[in-house]
Formats: structure tokens, sequence, C-alpha cells
């Protein structure tokens, strides 16, 4: 009797410290089972898990991807995880040692951490004769994402709404623009520009064509970082936010924007309601998708005052393999055969090829022999790498967030006493005393 | 091993397992926020340097920190507004009533409703062509109808609203279930005394339910103070509806600011402590 009491407290704290070391003994498990798989003759063998953004055809367009890939390599087994908002949720598991085989690699951590996470994929110098893209993602002439797809920013607009308003030929001047918007305003139906404000998101795409209305490839990564002048009066930051602010200050938006929803305004776009919206060209497909007649989705550069009018190219998200990964053989595999093999970049991606010498899109073809230029921007200076984030994110003036876009609407709707001039000093005072405290 | 000395393992081990769980989900997190927030860390790397109280001067001398606080103000006015409701109903459905318990259902659902859900619900609700104005229209008020999200003065009434909306229905069934263990035989003795249903919520059901009033103010008042889900589902915290916690979500996601994060995580928590305290000093009933 005794000796069955004694067990039951033994049992006990058994199962307490069971719950304890569980986890860790899981662990050695998982590592020994898949090191044993790698380094075996005949290709990759394996789990991999690849993690990405598109929650919409993970189920669907990903599960023939697998299928695809395991033709060429039938020994790994692909497991996909899509998440959203990818760019928060990825920054949180990164702090484990889970987060998956190969992913997408979040913007916005720093350039010079990106080796803690990552696995180099190769020399830059030998890649580069490869792939297009890969300055965004490469520290100490390594590569450590390879763009998904190379996007081109610019607007989006229905050309039956264009037809309708009268307009015949596509703005190409501010000038020009802000009259046609005009025109739709008056002679259509149409909401002239959507500004999709309520989703956030949509109103950093702005910022993706500052090289537009700069008229230049080095603003962005060389000249801006170097200026004290960023959101000065004439210079490009002012001119493409005067743009916004003019057409809410007009009436030329959406009749409430704090209510708006980004997929009804993709339909609205393809059906003839909206006249453009400012987008990138992955956005094309999807609306395209939305109406029987996709011929009359047209892509417009920014307008822009600048001799020249370049349309600037930039990666979307880079792809690489995680640092912590079990099976990177697996995982570079997938890398390669994604980016060459897969078609992700054009069809579902729905912008250019990163691998060089591939294909032009459809979209783009239209525009050869125009003097619209399609230009990658030029990558920061040596030393420069990563400056330009670091005074954004000191300042909290947020390039690429929402925040100031959805002030100057409040400030051009006429709910805050800002007015536009107020709220560019106060950007530009908050750049000035951040890139003070990095630019030596 | 003796009786006692088994009754202590048992209790060891049980007791183990649960306050493991508190530790590493509760006050492990909380430590380390603590220490984050003397910390420049920008959630991810692997550096972070220890700059002192830094974040705190940040905090306390930079106005557009702190000054997110008088959107709280909407929210501690909407409590009572809260609070009443709950209260005024709980009464009523403990009363006899016919469907009663389908009354409680339909009040109590609210609450069972994923805040996303919610906020998407009330972001058609409060659209220019939406269900409000249409009601508003349908009822001859149609002058009334507005742009309510748009509006810097009605954005942080319609959202506060939608909180009452969403959150009365918890506080309704703690009233509910305090009332209904109030013996039926004071009623009795109240009724044939000429009592009205007035008096009785006055002098008896008021007085019953006390503590648990205090605890739902408690409660609601640091909600008040800490509110997120509604604004940021609904507007991401622009058009003014901006509030503290929204902010911390801000700095540390947005801009990478954990450190400065953390510790406005702190400088919250410590205002919730100290304004429960002070509750507890105002309202100090006979314990």
């Amino acid at each position: 009797m005794k000796k069955r009491k004694a067990l039951m407290g033994v049992m006990a704290s058994v199962l307490a410290f069971s719950m304890i070391t569980g986890c860790g003994s899981n662990n050695n498990n998982a590592a020994s089972n898949t090191g044993g798989n790698t380094g075996s003759s005949g290709g990759p063998k394996g789990d991999i898990t690849v993690i990405t953004q598109r929650t919409d055809i993970v189920d669907t367009v990903f599960k023939k991807y697998a299928e695809e890939f395991n033709k060429e390599y039938p020994n790994v087994n692909v497991k996909f995880q899509a998440i959203t908002p990818y760019e928060d949720q990825i920054k949180i598991r990164m702090n484990s040692n889970d987060y998956g085989d190969v992913l997408l690699l979040p913007t916005s951590i720093k350039l010079e951490d990106t080796p803690d996470f990552f696995e180099p994929l190769g020399d830059l110098s030998e890649l580069s004769k490869q792939y297009k893209g890969l300055e965004e993602r490469s520290v100490d002439g390594k590569v450590y994402g390879i763009p998904i797809t190379i996007n081109y920013s610019g607007l989006l607009y229905n050309k039956k709404v264009f037809e309708q308003a009268g307009i015949t030929k596509v703005p190409r001047t501010i000038d020009e623009f802000m009259a046609a918007l005009k025109a739709i305003k008056d002679k259509t139906e149409a909401v002239p520009l959507y500004t999709n404000y309520a989703s956030g998101w949509a109103l950093t795409q702005w910022e993706s064509d500052l090289t537009t209305v700069a008229g230049n490839v080095d603003y962005v990564n060389v000249t801006q970082p170097s200026t004290d002048d960023n959101f000065v009066k004439g210079q490009p930051h002012y001119e493409l936010y005067k743009v916004m602010y003019d057409a809410v200050k007009q009436g030329l938006i959406e009749e409430d924007p704090t209510t708006t929803d980004w997929e009804t305004s993709k339909a609205d776009l393809a059906n003839g309601k909206i006249g453009t919206m400012v987008l990138g060209s992955w956005a094309l497909g999807q609306v395209q998708a939305l109406t029987s007649t996709p011929e009359d989705i047209g892509f417009m550069p920014f307008p822009t005052n600048a001799e020249k009018v370049i349309v600037p190219l930039a990666d979307d998200y880079t792809i690489g393999v995680s640092s912590k990964s079990k099976n990177k053989e697996a995982a570079h595999a997938w890398v390669d055969w994604f980016i060459n093999k897969s078609g992700y970049p054009t069809t579902e991606g729905g912008g250019m090829s990163p691998v060089i010498g591939a294909e032009l899109p459809a979209t783009l073809k239209q525009f050869e022999g125009s003097d619209i230029a399609f230009e990658m921007q030029t990558p920061a200076k040596a030393g420069q790498e990563g400056l330009l984030d670091k005074i954004d994110k000191d300042s909290e003036i947020g390039l690429w967030q929402p925040d100031f876009k959805k002030r100057i609407i409040e400030a051009a709707i006429g709910n805050t006493n800002e007015s536009f001039d107020d709220i560019m000093k106060d950007l530009n005072d908050a750049w000035v005393k951040s890139r003070a405290k990095f630019a030596k | 091993m003796s009786y006692k000395t088994q009754r202590k393992v048992i209790i060891f081990a049980f007791s183990a397992i649960p306050v493991i769980l508190l530790f590493t989900f509760a006050y492990l997190p909380v430590f380390n926020m603590i220490k984050y927030s003397f910390t420049n860390w920008d959630g991810l790397s692997k550096h972070k340097e220890y700059i002192g109280f830094d974040n705190y001067k940040a905090i306390f001398t930079d106005p557009k920190y702190f000054s997110v606080f008088k959107v709280s103000l909407y929210y501690f006015v909407a409590t009572f507004v809260q609070m009443g409701l709950a209260l005024y109903f709980a009464t009523i459905l403990s009363y006899k009533l016919r469907l009663k318990n389908f009354f409680k259902g339909i009040l109590f659902f609210p609450y069972l409703l994923n805040g996303v859900a919610i906020g998407f619900i009330f972001l058609f609700f409060f659209r220019p062509d939406g269900t409000l104005n249409t009601l508003l229209d349908l009822v001859g008020l149609g002058n009334l109808s507005h742009k309510w999200l748009l509006d810097t003065s009605t954005v942080n009434v319609a959202l506060a609203g939608t909180s009452v909306w969403r959150y009365m229905g918890s506080n309704f069934i703690i009233f509910l279930g305090a009332i209904s263990s109030i013996g039926k035989d004071v009623y009795e003795a109240a009724d044939i005394d000429g009592a009205n249903k007035w008096h009785q919520f006055r002098h008896i059901i008021l007085p019953s339910i006390k503590k648990i009033v205090q605890l739902n103010l408690i409660l609601a008042i640091s909600g008040a103070i800490s509110v997120f889900d509604i604004p940021y589902i609904m507007l991401g915290g622009s058009n003014g509806s901006n509030t503290f916690v929204i902010q911390t979500v801000d700095l540390a996601f947005k801009y990478g600011k954990y450190g400065l994060a953390s510790a406005m995580a702190v400088v919250l928590l410590i205002i919730v402590i100290i304004v429960t305290l002070v509750q507890r000093l105002v309202i100090k009933g006979d314990d």
C-alpha cells in the first residue's frame, strides 16, 4: 500500500516535469531525423515548408506547383503555409527557429541583419549574370534573396471612363492629369481617383512613383539619403503628394474614404465606376480578371513634369532560404525551380521575371518603342545600404507606411487644421533631425 | 509515505503546472517587456543596446505620444453608458418576462462575435449609403444622416458606440448572474411591504450586487484606457481615432521600435494599476 502511494506522488511529479521538458526532446528528434535524410544520393530528400503571402492561391496554384516540382524532385515533400498580414506575422515567427525552409524576406528587417536569418544563395557577381534585382538583399557580395517578380508602378485606369470623359490622350504631365480627373468628374459618374484610404496599404503605392516624379533613377536610393531637402517645395516628394492633396481638395476622390473596401474597389475599377487608382503591375491581372472586357483596363505611368518618363521597376518580395532550415538542399532546389520554371513571376506575380533574357509580359510590350523608359532604381551607394531605412524608421516618417498619406487626405478634406505645407515641413524637420544622427 | 506528505506531494504537483504556465505566459513576458523597455531593440536584430531611461524620457517629453489619451475619454464616457444599459437590461430580465431567454441570448450574442467581424460589420453600418443612414431615412430622420466615420466630431462617438454594442453583453451576463443569486423571499417580503420595482432595484438589487458593479467598473475603465480592437480594425487609428495601444503597436511593428513600444506598454500598465488603486480607494466599501 505504501509503495503504491509513493508511486502516485512520483508519477504526478514526473507528469509535471515532462510538461517542461517535452518540447526539448521533440526538437532533438526532429534534428536527427532530417539530418539523416540530406546528403544521400539521388537529389534532395525530405520535407520542406514554404511560407507565402498568397493566401488566395495557396491551396490551388501552389498545390499545382508542388506537383510540377515533384516531377523533378520526387523525394521532396513540399508543404505550404500562407500567412497574412505577412510582414508582421513572419517577423514575430523569426524570433523562433521555426520560420519554414523557404520564405519571403520581410522588407523591414535591417539589411545587415539578413545573414543572421537567411542562407546565402551565392555570390552577387556570379548570380547577377543570371538574375535582376538582387542588390536589394545582398550583404558583403552575397545574395540572400531573389525577387519573386519585378513590379512596375503607376496608375491603373479604365479606358472606357477616359473615353466617356473625352480624354483622347493619356495624360503625361501633372497638369494634364488633374485636367483629366476633372473631366471625369464633370462628364461621367465615375470616381476620378480612388484612394483606398481605409485599407491603408494601398496609399503606400504612391511612394513607388517617386522615381517617375523625380525623373531620375538615382533619386530614391542615392540622392534622397544625402539631402536635407526631402520634403521641400520643388522636390519629388512634395510634388508627388501635392497631386494627392489637390485631388482630395478638389473632391476628385471617393465620397467617404474612411469606409472604402479594397476588394470592392477592384470590381468598381473593372466595371467603370472608378477612373484611376495608383497601383502596381501586380494588380493589373487581379482587376482584369473581374471584367469580361479586360482590354479596357490600362496601365499608365504616374504623371510627371520631368523631361523623361521613367516607370520604376522594383523588386516584389524576395525569396530566400532560412538559415535554420534542416533541409537546405531541397530548399535551394525549390527557390531555383520557383523562379525559373514555375512561371509565377509573370503569371501570378503579374510583373516581369527576374531572370535575365526572359520574355516581357504583354502589358509592357505595348510601350516598346515609346519614350517611356522602364528602369531599375540605382541601388544605394556602397556604405549607404540601409541608411534610408534607418532614417525613415528613426524619424517615424514611414515612407512605406500609410500614416502621413492619411494625414494629407484628412487635411485636404478639412478634418484637421493643417495645410499641405505644414505637413511637409513637419516631415522634413523629422527627416533632417534623424538624418543628422546617421549620415556622416 | 504518510497521508499528510502524500497530500503535500499531490498539491504541489497539481499546482506546479498552472504556476509554471502562469509564469511562462504571463510573468516572463512582462519581465522581458520591462527589460526591452530599456533598450533600442527593433524586435528582430541580434544586437540590442541598453539606453537607460531614454525611451521613457521620449514618451513623457514628446506630446505626440501622450496626446492620444484624450481619445480614451470617449470610451471612458461610453463605459458608463455601457454599465447603465447592462444593469438596466439585467434588472428587467431578472423579473418574470415572456421570451426572457430569447432576449438574454440576443443581448449576449454580440460578445460572442469575433472583434474583426464586428469591425467590418460596423464599417458597412456607418457607410454614407449604409445601414444607419438608411434606417434614419426610413424613420424620417434623413436630415440626421451623416458620414459618421469621416466627420471628426462623430468618428470617436461612432467607434465608442460600436464598443458599447460589443462589450455590453459581458457586463450584462455578469450582472444577471449576480442578481439571480438574490433570494426570492426578499422580493416576496418587499412585495408585501408594497415596494414597487424601482424601490426593489434601489434597496434590494443594487446593494446586493455592489461588489460586482465595482468589479465591472474597474474592468470597464481599464478597458477604456487600453482600447484597441475596434478603432484599429475599422480605421487603423486614422482620422483622429488613434489610441495609446494602437500607437504602441504601430511603433513596434511599423517602425521597429520595440524598445520604445515596450516602454509605452510599461507606462500603460502602471497607469492601469494606479487607476485601479484610486478607484478602490474612492469607492471603498464596507469589506
